[in-house]
């Protein structure tokens, strides 16, 4: 006890200066310095009021509530819809049950889900036209997520394999998510009728979960001994890096079906997913290497003195260690990848880019393309932002350079 | 002193005219010898001499040329398969302890059993727990190798080695990236571990625990056994000059 008066840590002093000696110390502090700051917050003001007032007054906003569901899910018709939200639930399903099940970041995840769905069905009310009908949906996927991720937490202890099967259920939520949206007979709808966000949030997700894998085992293909599996994963890997992607995607969608018989047609989303997923795999493969590399030769050796033999190493030695070094480089090509989608419109997808487009081009909204644009701007944003800030978190919680 | 009470006939080692190139370099050129089963042998010589080297061919971590190395009545070749077998009897302490960061103290050594020798999870736990306990580090299990001394870690990671129940245990340099005040620690195991019974080949700059703990000194010579022979005649009757040289070097200090 007595110890433990003398071993305190002794913090800092605080730092006493406030606003205004601050101000005065580091925007006044000489003649040239108060001439910068005068006139940058000149400048500042200027910029600002513009945008303000443009926003406020001149901006037609009334555009993008009444193309809404063009933003959303495209040429998709209305009398199908419930197949998207079936989907939606699916995905809400998981997220529920994964939070539930694995706690921490898993949970703090579905719980932010969760809110962004509240503060969509309640917060822009009076503002948007949302229908109550897609305010009741979302709310009810809203409860759907909470009741699963309740029976999550009860589920483990007495079903501790349930882990397994919900890593199954998203592994076929892909496919699941795919049949359900095109759906069979004569109320299929098909792939062209796909557009918005749905699609750009489909092509990236395919693309992510799919060019992680295999940028994994093009990189382990590239450092292995054997040389035809070397060759061949370094010449994919440098073909693929020195074409633009509008090339493979102008490739898939024009030459491929050139060489492939007719009676094989593959769907144009498919082979959009198909170019942005084996483009991106390239990339994912020199991103992995590099943390492959940071990995010690004495790691491998351990590994073997303990008797693992290869896939064993990698899966629980190398892996784990060079991934963990290379999330941010990672999660930056997930966020390419995710915004590279919109260069499907060059090909006649109707992404979320192609929507906005569409839109500007109706004679109905003639000239509001900064409304647009900025708001098409705004949702790839948020989305970007938060896989960076979701990467973030999952490095705090890896200890990245902890050790 | 040291006796062969423990150390049987049958060889467990036998290496026949063992050579190994680095690119030009010619680090081991031609090791002939053997070790019986439980014995103790301690490797010492100048550095550059080869002796790591050597012990790193006995698990294959390093590839011989030419000659013949036999493990446990298995010939090491390329053949992977006999390379998985004889890895699962010898264990191997490195001098950089080269434990797992990523995985606790406990995941460190429980690893090998549950994916190698496919032990239940509890099962290999509590074979963890008691080896922690044997190298007298039991409350560190659930902390990460970077959050404990190098002593600490070094015991880790002879428990880990114990873990697969090897026939074998190879260290190379154990103490030599360690603080003066740890080696007593790991040296204390290692002693602990000779007088078991299990079979060791020491890689080591420590003269006092060949005289104590060996049955056999080998003595390391620019890629050749220059000299080899029970402590006590090694260490008080030296026969070759450089082994001479050496002694009174390294037992200056």
């Amino acid at each position: 006890m007595a110890e433990s008066e003398f071993t305190q840590e002794i913090r800092p002093p605080k730092n006493t200066i406030g606003v205004l000696p601050w101000i005065k110390e580091n925007l006044f502090s000489s003649w040239y310095n108060t001439l910068l700051t005068v006139i940058a917050l000149g400048i500042l003001f200027f910029l600002l009021k513009g945008v303000f007032t443009w926003a406020f007054t001149e901006a037609k906003w009334e555009v993008i509530p009444a193309n809404l569901q063009l933003f959303a899910i495209g040429a998709y018709p209305i009398a199908e819809v419930w197949r998207v939200w079936i989907v939606l639930y699916t995905v809400c399903a998981l997220i529920g049950l994964s939070g539930g099940i694995w706690g921490g970041l898993t949970l703090r995840f579905a719980v932010g889900i969760g809110g962004c769905g509240i503060v969509c069905a309640f917060l822009s009310m009076g503002i948007s036209t949302l229908g109550w009908a897609i305010r009741a949906w979302v709310l009810g996927g809203v409860a759907l997520l909470a009741a699963l991720l309740f029976l999550g937490t009860r589920s483990v202890s007495v079903f501790p394999k349930i882990r397994r099967w919900v890593l199954v259920g998203w592994l076929l939520s892909f496919p699941w998510t795919l049949i359900m949206l095109r759906g069979f007979g004569k109320n299929a709808v098909l792939t062209t009728n796909w557009g918005g966000l749905l699609l750009t949030l489909i092509l990236a997700a395919v693309g992510i979960c799919f060019c992680f894998p295999l940028g994994v085992l093009l990189a382990l293909g590239r450092r292995s001994t054997l040389p035809v599996v070397k060759w061949v994963s370094t010449a994919y890997i440098e073909i693929v890096r020195g074409v633009p992607l509008i090339t493979i995607l102008f490739m898939a969608q024009i030459v491929i079906p050139i060489f492939m018989s007719d009676n094989i047609r593959l769907d144009k989303v498919l082979r959009a997913m198909l170019g942005i997923t084996l483009f991106s795999a390239a990339y994912m493969a020199e991103n992995v290497r590099g943390g492959l590399q940071s990995i010690p030769r004495g790691q491998y050796e351990a590994a073997q003195a303990v008797g693992l033999n290869y896939p064993l190493t990698m899966l629980f030695i190398v892996l784990p260690q060079a991934l963990r070094s290379v999330i941010p480089a990672i999660v930056g090509q997930f966020i390419a990848l995710f915004k590279d989608t919109s260069l499907v419109t060059i090909v006649g997808l109707l992404d979320l880019l192609g929507i906005a487009k569409t839109v500007i081009a109706n004679p109905d909204w003639l000239g509001l393309q900064a409304e647009v644009y900025i708001f098409v701007a705004a949702i790839y944003f948020v989305f970007s932002y938060s896989m960076s800030y979701v990467s973030q978190r999952i490095e705090e919680a890896l200890g990245v350079g902890k050790i | 002193m040291s006796t062969l009470e423990n150390a049987t006939n049958d060889p467990i080692i036998v290496c026949e005219d063992v050579h190994k190139w680095f690119d030009d370099f010619h680090v081991l050129k031609g090791v002939t010898t053997s070790f019986r089963k439980g014995e103790r042998a301690v490797i010492c010589g100048p550095s550059g001499s080869g002796k790591s080297t050597f012990i790193r061919t006995l698990n294959r971590l390093e590839e011989h040329q030419r000659g013949k190395i036999v493990v446990d009545g298995i010939e090491l070749t390329n053949d992977l398969r006999n390379i998985d077998l004889i890895r699962r009897e010898v264990g191997m302490v490195f001098q950089q302890f080269n434990l797992f960061p990523h995985l606790t103290n406990l995941q460190n050594i429980t690893l090998g059993p549950i994916r190698v020798r496919k032990m239940p999870k509890s099962e290999a736990e509590s074979v963890a727990l008691a080896l922690l306990e044997r190298v007298d580090i039991a409350d560190q299990a659930e902390k990460y190798p970077a959050e404990i001394s190098g002593g600490q870690q070094q015991r880790v990671a002879i428990a880990r080695a114990l873990a697969m129940e090897p026939k074998i245990m190879l260290f190379d340099e154990p103490t030599s990236a360690l603080d003066p005040e740890m080696i007593t620690e790991v040296l204390d195991v290692m002693r602990e571990l000779a007088h078991s019974g299990m079979t060791m080949l020491v890689v080591t700059h420590e003269m006092g625990f060949a005289r104590e703990v060996a049955d056999r000194v080998l003595f390391f010579d620019e890629g050749l056994i220059v000299e080899e022979a029970a402590p006590a005649e090694f260490f008080d009757n030296p026969q070759h000059e450089r082994t001479k040289l050496f002694i009174s070097q390294t037992l200056q200090h």
